[in-house]
């Protein structure tokens, strides 16, 4: 079946129908990462927006369910050229087609993703229609297209309820899995052995921290992060109040990342404000990231469109070294928009020298705009859960 | 951090001859990295003995030695160039073994010479077996077990922990053999015996067999701060087993997951960390196809051809980067040339599929086992962009000038399900054609899968091509059939020639429906970003983004495609010398060529660069958007040649030497009336259809005749025949390739081979020089050693200038011109003319000061020689003399017949300059590997009609101390003659025989002379075999041994001078 793909600007694409049958408006974002495209459906960060994929042939390895990396797919619509027919690879347990139509997401290949991206990439991001009926009149779609906001991403994302979950409860890939946690010089020797040794629940080396996950639309490997490091999670619904995720008395708080516009976070980051102030230590991903430096005074802003993909360097403005990151945000922090003794930036983007971290003065907290859970991409900032337990532990010490 | 300030003069070694394993990649990466020190002012010094690479011009270094490339002569030119720093990691292995001896035995601390780009230590690390190991376990990477073994039952015992089946590697023998793979116990002990007696040194590595699993590289990059970054990963389609050099890569892998991906990027990463490496680095990695389970089976810390392919698959210059980073730049702080706007501290997104496809040398190499191993055989490559895996596969196929453009090969005609089994079951070049027929004829994807190992997703490529085919083949041709069939790259032709139409019907068909190639942008971040560099890939279904450039007039110059015997790297280096004077004058460039490996298609030589394949369609596609001013077919090599005709037919002009001109070089009939005219004598000859007629001919002539098919390059097909039977032989051959040329005989004359290139402006011509063959006439130029100046008089010189004018002029050539001549009995006779560009232009160039190919083009764009500040005719000898050696991959092939012919065999060469005969001789030998004597023991074995010859040659040899054994009818006729000779027994007699003799390890140098035509012994072909897999020198023509004796005799009198040629 014939599907059209409509954007604001009047450009159509011309494809076939993948996955559900609905027609949609969305926000239309690209993604340039070349593998990880069931971890960017799950990526509930993309609830709101409609993914192209940048890289022609998507699919190949199938669905792999113990990769997602939330319970259920988020963007309303998924963008490719060429969609495997027989995908392979041993885990494998279904084709992306089956799984589009299994979680009701509709979409379209065919579709010459790259002049698309060209056209994001010049005009910025902008709404779109996915549609199968051959009948549609632009004069009447183009005006709800430019009409169409997202709002609310965020409440449909969170957990309904805290739950608690336990180092041993970590997801394990595959008996044969064995992630590479080994790479940094940071990691002292013996902290590397130790993660060599340790994945499957890691009980050789329980750490003992407690970490209250702040639920803005989580990936699932932010908690596993932490309980593969020994760290007991407590994950809370982004709206709890801060008093009641301080009475679960955690030795540290995670922000997560999450959708949409974070300036419209407003009760949220009234919340942060008193997480800030309250002296646990704090590490906060992408929204996260975005929340806790409006809280703190920052500005945030559209971008134009955007950064996602698996390829983004971030340079560490304390040792130079740079670092390939994961990414997915259409906001960003303002450079310079924080107060200097507040905080400073600590990472930036190289490509176009954006804010990627703060590191708060006189606090134990810390947040990058990247995603150093990875999944899908580089494991190269992984070292910052380590920082952030570290962070936790001198802590406990001196308390 | 910035540059480090004290590298001011740095010394870049490269890698030598190509050879097989050690190719074109080099001069690619060499050239690239040299530009970019000399981008940064510092002052390089460049030792390379392989004079056809663009690296040694003098306008790549500031100081070009192009000498023999060992450590003696390495030492000489840091004692007289005082660099401050190596680099030595831009030129293969050859290199960094050079830089590791320096380091090793303190010459170069002793003399204040630094490395950079990396340590011994680093090479030491990566290299050494047990090193390599011991780093691999330290930081948990896991590598496949292995251990050396100098007895059987020690491998045996081994086997026995690690389990079967395990591979044999014997030690020190070249082309691997004696290796091979156990599935058992008796299997081991059996191999492994024979492989301890083949090793020079006893010894044999039994590791964990490994076959089977995927094979995936990545290429890695680190600065001295320790960024870490992967340009790319690429998939092997062939399971581990074959070489990756011999296999179809693919570019990004297909079948791995995120988690497997970034389970091998952090590996990666993890390793050039722990390796310590500044620069490039390239580990390749086997994964267990069903679990997470993977080794780590090499890792090469310099740049590779692996690394080519990254650069050209991703748009990200390796080499380039390697060569600033090495200077001290950190990641973040070198621009990505290709956006221009981003850095070089990121990894490239791509949006496209690359397949790479080898190019085999079984054409040229009959005999040769075609059976694709861990030991690598192919001479080059090409490489395809498309939008899918099918459409890349399709385009890569086609550029592999194979004639073959589709899935469908006849070969399989009429085999039984049962042949086409044993097929698949075999590892070889001809496998995805094996498969395709496998699909077509329904078997199932889980029984090729059993077989051949192949992942599931790729045999399900090749099955919708296979699909598609038939789809064609019985279906109406409509739009949306046709739109998908070109979307998977099926050329016209193929669609054509499926459904029953022409090729024209369906070109038309194809605009009727508005169906055609877009062309997309390699910008190394998926269109993240505005990129300004126009490095262009066609595919279908897809909106077009060229824009035009500029203003300026448009030249298409068409490059020479894979690297193959016979079309090497020389005429890559002419296609780019072309654009940069095309470029120079004024004009826009445009270059079409799918070689990876090459300088030309480096985004930054021509202002436009399509990495196509050069097929009548895919260029039609270029020329319709382009509308080029005109066309340079002449440098290109045949490839180029090949498609005059389809350009003349497309209404692009054809600039320099027309179309009509270059036929009428290959037209025989037309040809010998041109000779005719201009009164100049060549062998008699005849053109011929049949076998029948040939033979007729033959007799006519007298034998010995050479025959062979017109329109070839590097004496394909070319055959000395003695008999009816040879004649009848060779035809049988040549018809098995497409045949639709005529056949040449030719009475075969038997003297002193000469050559030029000269350029012609019309009227005027100008000869850098005369090159002069060591080889009597029937051994191919290209395998020839030849010499320059030539040794002949002023009468025969006048003649060579006559005749070359003469020729120029009645062919009309604007541009260049080869001619090759041979001095019969007082007589000078032409033997072929090339109007076009030729194998020893990059040579004669550089030998001569004299920049032919950029006067050549200047002279196509209107010029004249005579306004270009040379004096017309032959130019003035230089004072010194220069000598290009040919170099062979033999023991890469094995089961090739090494004895020299009419048909080129060689893979590469290096040049021996010096101001006296004998030196630059000794050095052309010495460049070439030939590094005797060791013991003083040879074997000289003769035909009956060379024995006269070869006791003048033994006589020689036992002067200067060796031992000669010769089989007993040669050791005869040499003791009657006065040569002390010890007879051995012939194969076929009982041990101890000539074999036995060649496996002691203590002979130095074989000198067999096969006899000709058909009735080769298959005695002497195993001698020579065997000598070239156990290392031993062997030579087949007196004439080179004479040579080598002359050598000999004046080597060792004075120490080696070093040329810098930028200062001839």
């Amino acid at each position: 079946m014939k599907a059209f793909l409509i954007l604001e600007d009047g450009n159509v694409f011309t494809g076939t129908a993948i996955g559900a049958r609905r027609e949609v408006i969305s926000e239309i974002v690209f993604n340039t990462s070349m593998t990880g495209y069931l971890e960017v459906l799950t990526d509930p960060s993309y609830a709101g927006q409609a993914v192209v994929m940048t890289y022609p042939l998507i699919g190949n390895y199938g669905v792999c369910y113990a990769d997602m990396e939330s319970a259920d797919a988020w963007p309303d619509a998924y963008i490719v050229r060429e969609l495997a027919r027989l995908p392979q690879n041993f885990r494998s347990e279904n084709t992306l087609e089956a799984f589009l139509k299994e979680r009701d997401i509709p979409g379209i290949a065919g579709v010459d993703t790259r002049a698309l991206t060209k056209i994001l990439r010049e005009k910025g991001t902008m709404n779109g229609m996915v549609t199968t009926n051959e009948a549609y009149e632009l004069e009447e779609i183009l005006p709800r297209l430019k009409e169409y906001r997202v709002t609310g991403v965020v409440d449909r994302v969170t957990c309904q309820e805290k739950k608690l979950c336990r180092p041993e409860d970590a997801k394990v890939t595959d008996e044969s899995y064995k992630p590479q946690y080994l790479l940094h010089e940071m990691l002292p020797q013996a902290g590397r052995n130790q993660m060599a040794a340790g994945n499957k629940g890691g009980q050789e080396r329980l750490t003992g921290c407690r970490v209250a996950l702040m639920d803005f639309g989580a990936k699932a490997n932010i908690a596993d992060s932490l309980m593969r490091r020994g760290c007991e999670v407590t994950v809370y619904p982004a709206f709890t109040p801060a008093e009641e995720v301080l009475a679960g008395n955690p030795d540290g708080i995670m922000l997560s990342n999450g959708p949409g516009d974070p300036a419209e976070c407003v009760s949220i980051i009234e919340e942060l404000k008193k997480l800030f102030v309250s002296g646990v230590p704090m590490f906060g991903i992408c929204l996260g990231h975005q929340l806790l430096a409006l809280a703190n005074g920052a500005e945030t802003e559209k971008m134009k469109y955007g950064h996602r993909g698996a390829n983004h360097p971030v340079k560490d403005l304390d040792t130079g070294k740079v670092y390939i990151s994961t990414q997915n945000h259409g906001y960003m922090v303002v450079d310079g928009s924080i107060p200097e003794e507040i905080g400073k930036t600590s990472f930036i983007n190289v490509n176009d020298g954006t804010v990627e971290g703060i590191r708060y003065a006189k606090r134990p907290v810390f947040t990058v705009q990247f995603h150093p859970e990875a999944c899908a991409g580089p494991q190269d900032t992984s070292y910052l859960f380590e920082e952030f337990i570290g962070m936790m532990a001198k802590k406990k010490q001196t308390e | 951090m910035p540059k480090i300030k004290d590298i001011k003069k740095v010394l870049v070694i490269g890698s030598g001859p190509i050879v097989i394993g050690q190719a074109a990649e080099f001069d690619y990466a060499g050239t690239q990295a040299c530009r970019s020190l000399k981008e940064e002012g510092v002052c390089v010094v460049l030792v390379n003995s392989n004079p056809a690479t663009i690296m040694t011009d003098k306008d790549i270094a500031d100081m070009v030695y192009i000498e023999p490339l060992n450590v003696d002569v390495v030492r000489q030119i840091i004692r007289k160039e005082k660099p401050d720093s190596i680099l030595p990691t831009l030129g293969g292995q050859a290199a960094l073994n050079i830089a590791m001896e320096l380091e090793e035995s303190g010459f170069l601390a002793e003399h204040h010479v630094r490395l950079i780009g990396t340590t011994s230590l680093t090479i030491k690390k990566a290299e050494d077996r047990l090193e390599f190991k011991t780093t691999m376990e330290k930081i948990g990477e896991p590598v496949a077990p292995s251990t050396v073994v100098e007895r059987v039952e020690d491998a045996v015992a081994f086997a026995g922990e690690i389990g079967y089946p395990v591979v044999i590697r014997p030690a020190y023998t070249l082309g691997g053999s004696g290796g091979g793979i156990a599935h058992s116990r008796e299997e081991l002990e059996d191999i492994c015996a024979n492989g301890l007696r083949l090793s020079r040194v006893g010894q044999c590595l039994i590791e964990r067999c490994i076959a089977g699993w995927k094979e995936i590289e990545y290429e890695v990059m680190r600065d001295a701060n320790g960024t870490c970054i992967t340009v790319c990963n690429m998939e092997n389609l062939d399971p581990v087993g074959v070489h990756t050099g011999d296999s179809i890569v693919v570019a990004p892998s297909q079948t791995l997951s995120d988690k497997e991906y970034q389970m091998l990027r952090s590996s990666a990463l993890n390793i050039i960390t722990e390796l310590n490496i500044t620069g490039g680095c390239n580990v390749q990695f086997a994964l267990h196809p069903e679990t997470f389970e993977y080794c780590v089976i090499e890792v090469n810390p310099r740049v590779s051809r692996s690394s080519a392919l990254a650069s050209k698959a991703t748009g990200y210059p390796i080499a380039k980067v390697a060569a600033k980073i090495a200077l001290g730049y950190h990641l973040d702080e070198i621009k990505n040339a290709i956006t221009g706007k981003t850095y070089a501290s990121f990894e490239p997104a791509l949006d496209y599929v690359v397949v790479k496809i080898p190019r085999l040398p079984f054409d040229k190499f009959i005999s040769a086992k075609r059976t694709l191993t861990t030991q690598m055989k192919a001479t080059g490559e090409v490489m395809s962009i498309c939008t899918s895996f099918e459409g890349a596969l399709m385009k890569a196929i086609r550029s592999l000038e194979q004639h073959v453009d589709s899935l469908i090969v006849d070969y399989y005609d009429g085999m039984s399900d049962e042949e086409i089994k044993e097929h698949l079951e075999v590892v070889d070049d001809r496998r995805i054609y094996a498969i395709a027929e496998a699909i077509r004829r329904g078997f199932s994807y889980e029984m090729i899968h059993e077989i051949t190992k192949i992942d599931i997703w790729f045999i399900d490529k090749l099955a919708v091509l296979v699909e598609t085919e038939q789809r064609i083949r019985k279906e109406p041709m409509n739009a949306e059939l046709l739109a998908e069939a070109k979307r998977l790259e099926f050329p016209d032709r193929v669609i054509a020639g499926l459904c029953g139409k022409t090729e024209r019907e369906i070109y038309l068909l194809r605009k009727e429906y508005g169906i055609q190639a877009a062309f997309k942008m390699v910008d190394t971040c998926a269109a993240e970003f505005a990129a300004s560099t126009p490095y262009y890939y066609s595919c279908f279904g897809s909106r077009n983004e060229v824009e035009e450039t500029s203003g300026r007039k448009k030249i298409m110059v068409l490059g020479s495609g894979p690297i193959r015997i016979g079309q090497g790297i020389e005429f890559d280096y002419c296609s780019v010398h072309s654009v940069w004077s095309l470029s120079e004058a004024g004009y826009e460039t445009i270059i079409i060529n799918n070689n990876p490996e090459t300088v030309s298609t480096d985004f930054d030589i021509a202002d436009k660069l399509y990495f196509e394949p050069l097929t009548p369609e895919d260029v039609r596609n270029i020329v319709e958007l382009e509308k080029p001013d005109g066309a340079v077919v002449q440098f290109g090599g045949q490839t180029a040649i090949k498609l005059t005709q389809s350009l003349i037919d497309m209404g692009v002009q054809i600039l320099g030497t027309s179309g009509e001109n270059v036929d009428a070089a290959e037209d025989r009939e037309l040809f010998d009336q041109i000779l005719e005219d201009c009164c100049i004598p060549r062998p008699a000859g005849r053109t011929v259809f049949t076998a029948e007629e040939a033979v007729e001919a033959a007799r006519e002539l007298g034998y010995p005749v050479l025959v062979r098919p017109s329109y070839v390059l590097g004496g394909q097909g070319m055959r000395i025949a003695v008999s009816d039977e040879d004649v009848r032989e060779f035809i049988g051959i040549i018809n098995q390739i497409a045949q639709e040329h005529p056949i040449l005989v030719d009475k075969y004359l038997m003297g002193k081979e000469m050559e030029v290139d000269a350029v012609c402006d019309g009227e005027e011509i100008l000869i850098p020089g005369i090159m002069e063959h060591v080889e009597r006439a029937g051994i191919h130029s290209g395998d020839s050693i030849s010499v320059y100046p030539a040794a002949v008089s002023p009468k025969i010189r006048a003649v060579i200038e006559d005749y070359t004018r003469k020729l120029a002029r009645s062919l009309h050539v604007i541009g260049l011109i080869n001619i090759q001549f041979i001095l019969y009995e007082d007589e000078v006779y032409v033997i072929e003319v090339n109007p076009r560009s030729s194998r020893t232009v990059p040579y004669i160039s550089k030998v001569t000061g004299i920049p032919i190919v950029a006067l050549a083009s200047r002279v196509i764009l209107g010029e004249k020689i005579c306004d270009m500040g040379y004096a017309p005719g032959i130019q003035p000898d230089a004072s010194h003399y220069a000598i290009k050696m040919p170099v062979f991959s033999f023991e890469k092939l094995r089961g090739a017949e090494i004895s020299l012919g009419p048909e080129m065999k060689s893979t590469g060469e290096c040049l021996g300059i010096a101001d006296t005969f004998h030196e630059a001789l000794y050095k052309a030998f010495l460049g070439a590997g030939v590094d005797l004597p060791k013991h003083r023991k040879m074997i000289l074995t003769v035909k009956d009609s060379d024995k006269l010859e070869a006791v003048e040659i033994g006589r020689r040899f036992q002067a200067l101390g060796y031992e000669i054994y010769a089989t007993r009818n040669t050791a005869r006729y040499l003791t009657e003659h006065g040569v002390e000779a010890i007879p051995v027994n012939k194969l076929e007699q009982e041990s101890p025989n000539i074999m036995d003799l060649i496996l002691e390890h203590e002979i130095d140098l074989v000198v067999d002379t096969p006899s000709q035509g058909s009735s080769k012994s298959k005695d002497g072909f195993l001698i020579r075999r065997v000598s070239i897999e156990t290392g031993v020198n062997c030579l087949t023509s007196l004439d080179t041994a004479s040579a080598l004796l002359t050598s000999l005799e004046n080597s060792g009198k004075d120490k080696l001078t070093m040329v810098d040629i930028a200062r001839l």
